[in-house]
């Protein structure tokens, strides 16, 4: 692995994104204007969150599809909490994201402990989350919250989206830890090579506990804003949203087997996604239509990206 | 243990204990089916009527028989996170062929036919471009689910020819779906047994270089198992697509999930190289009582995903309680 061939990708990737921005202004006038592109970077966070840390997962070589669910299952206790047992917001709001934190750790805990490959665990837990949402739920829905509530997902600091400061925070944290710190080190290493890294005295267990844990924590996070942002809890929100993180990280540039990937490559991938849904729904495609380019896109980059580097075999 | 140990240690195993080394998850899933029947009868006896039964096991046959291909490709160490998009859109396929007036052998053929295509390209893009599974299936779940939405915008097919209702006949009054579902489970169980292709697909899964090494050609036959879970996809969309008066064009919800987890709680091992399809099998028919039982005692069915996700953590972690003490 050398760092100018990582560079390379997102350099690809950033003349990638500015061309498509610019064949997207001139389709369509509506495209590149300030309310557009603000309204844009606030549909992006949810997503946003849970790729940022999903680049940690995938870098670890392992895959988190539980997020979606966690998501959902988050979004329905804040309503339970807050509605049902007549907890204040705000605690409700902080128990939410406590159970979402557990949720991702539990991931951790029987992917480390029983060594169940985390394709599999994940998708046990997106079954299990998704159905405890459902179940609790019951398919009711929760309204009216008070209005301070809607200032994280429907308000605006400074003239720029609420939930866009918390994106930016959060991609700046994870950039530093993933690029300048042991830990991102560490990730780097599980990646490339677990049993090389346990025996170099890192506590692999440990980091990928809280690795999964911080993704839970990111879906939890999502949840709360995705409440602010529509003004109402589903058990089904959420769903699908694993896809969408997943294309972002590994158009980052980030590999599906572990050992490489940046916050820069990710958060590039999710505004190269969300500018093609954008741009393709004011050219008149339906949202149904951006989905299918979303997996051909999935499919197509790392389909180049063996191509070039034909080291993916394992 | 020198070979005349390990002869005599067989000998002193029954015929059961012999039985239930090689198929203890099957065994174990059917006292788990005997059991339910049991429990949920005396609770309610409405369970068993002909009606209710006709809904367990005709009404989910599709699942079972989609569950085989599945199985095959699980056993060679894949997924296919797919099937459920891709049964959605060849029902779709099928059900416009079959209003277009082209005889019901067309309309039964195509899906078939276009679902081995489809995942001809599945197991190229694995195989050869060495894409991992979950990454094209993902792609190609989005491809799928997306495509069909945005060409049929989610429309009712209606007006179906009463003979192309394949899953509503009855020969000797037992339901078709019912037929196939024991037929193919029974076919494909012998096959992969006793066939040198079948047993190649479990050498694939479980030690891919001592597969090579034996001269199995390990790409194409992952291509060949992802063509024949095509063709199971094909048929379980017959079944699928023949059971209403009406083909509604979309995905059915989670059906993907539905599937993987007959095949890996019916035995088929999630790191390959083992399990049957008659596991599976039991295990759809499991799926099928349980929710039904949810509701006949009175469970409210919003549970149901919540118990089959516990049913699968819980079947994971013992298959890999299971390996650690084989090793």
């Amino acid at each position: 692995m050398n760092w100018k061939a990582i560079l390379r990708h997102e350099t690809i990737l950033a003349i990638l994104v500015v061309l498509a921005l610019v064949v997207l202004a001139a389709q369509s006038d509506r495209f590149f204007t300030p309310e557009n592109l603000l309204n844009q970077g606030r549909l992006m966070t949810e997503v946003g969150l849970v790729a940022i840390i999903m680049t940690f997962v995938i870098a670890t070589g392992g895959i988190d599809l539980s997020v979606g669910s966690i998501l959902g299952l988050v979004a329905i206790l804040i309503g339970v909490f807050w509605q049902n047992l007549g907890l204040p917001l705000e605690a409700a709001i902080g128990l939410g994201l406590v159970v979402g934190t557990l949720a991702g750790l539990f991931n951790g805990f029987i992917i480390t402990r029983f060594g169940v490959p985390p394709l599999i665990a994940t998708l046990a837990t997106l079954a299990l989350y998704r159905g405890l949402a459902e179940g609790i739920s019951e398919a009711r829905s929760v309204r009216g919250y008070p209005d301070w509530f809607y200032v994280l997902g429907q308000g605006q600091v400074l003239g720029v989206p609420t939930q866009l400061w918390i994106l930016g925070l959060v991609a700046i944290l994870a950039a530093i830890v993933l690029g300048l710190t042991s830990w991102g080190r560490a990730t780097y290493a599980i990646g490339s090579n677990e049993t090389a890294a346990r025996f170099s005295g890192i506590r692999v267990d440990r980091v990928k506990m809280a690795i999964y844990a911080a993704s839970g924590f990111a879906a939890s996070l999502a949840a709360v804003i995705f409440v602010s942002r529509v003004s109402t809890t589903r058990s089904d929100m959420g769903t699908g949203l694993e896809l969408d993180a997943i294309t972002a990280v590994v158009l980052g540039g980030t590999s599906i087997f572990g050992g490489r990937g940046t916050i820069i490559g990710t958060v590039l991938g999710l505004i190269m996604v969300q500018a093609l849904k954008n741009g393709l729904s004011l050219a008149g495609v339906r949202g149904d239509g951006t989905i299918v380019l979303i997996g051909a896109v999935l499919i197509l980059t790392i389909l180049i990206s063996n191509l070039f580097h034909r080291d993916g075999n394992r | 243990m020198t070979a005349e140990a390990q002869t005599l240690g067989r000998r002193e195993q029954s015929w059961f204990g012999r039985l239930f080394a090689g198929y203890g998850q099957e065994i174990i899933i059917l006292g788990a089916i005997l059991l339910l029947f049991v429990v949920v009868w005396s609770i309610n006896p409405r369970f068993i009527s002909p009606n209710n039964l006709n809904t367990i096991f005709s009404g989910n046959a599709y699942i079972a028989v989609a569950a085989i291909g599945m199985s095959m490709v699980i056993i060679t160490g894949n997924i296919d996170v797919s099937v459920g998009a891709l049964i959605g859109v060849l029902a779709t396929i099928a059900g416009t062929i079959a209003v277009s007036g082209y005889p019901v052998w067309v309309a039964w053929t195509a899906p078939i036919l276009i679902g081995i295509a489809v995942n001809f390209l599945v197991g190229v893009l694995v195989a050869y471009a060495r894409i991992p599974s979950i990454v094209v299936t993902l792609g190609m779940l989005s491809i799928l689910r997306g495509g069909l939405i945005s060409v049929t915008g989610g429309a009712w097919i209606s007006n179906l020819p009463p003979e192309f209702l394949l899953a509503q006949q009855r020969p000797l009054g037992i339901p078709a779906p019912i037929y196939f579902m024991v037929g193919l489970t029974i076919l494909a169980a012998f096959w992969m047994r006793y066939s040198a292709f079948g047993r190649s697909i479990y050498a694939v899964g479980g030690n891919p270089e001592a597969a090579r090494a034996a001269g199995i050609p390990i790409e194409r036959r992952i291509v060949q198992v992802f063509m024949i879970h095509g063709a199971f996809a094909g048929l379980a969309t017959i079944l699928f697509a023949t059971q209403l008066q009406v083909i509604q064009s979309t995905v059915p919800p989670n059906l993907e999930l539905t599937v993987i987890t007959a095949s890996v709680i019916g035995g088929v091992s999630i790191l390959g190289g083992s399990g049957t399809v008659i596991g599976s099998t039991l295990a759809a028919i499991l799926f099928a009582a349980i929710g039904s039982a949810l509701i006949f005692v009175g469970i409210s069915a919003y549970w149901l995903r919540a118990v089959i996700g516990l049913l699968i953590l819980a079947t994971v972690l013992a298959d890999m309680a299971r390996r650690r003490q084989a090793k």
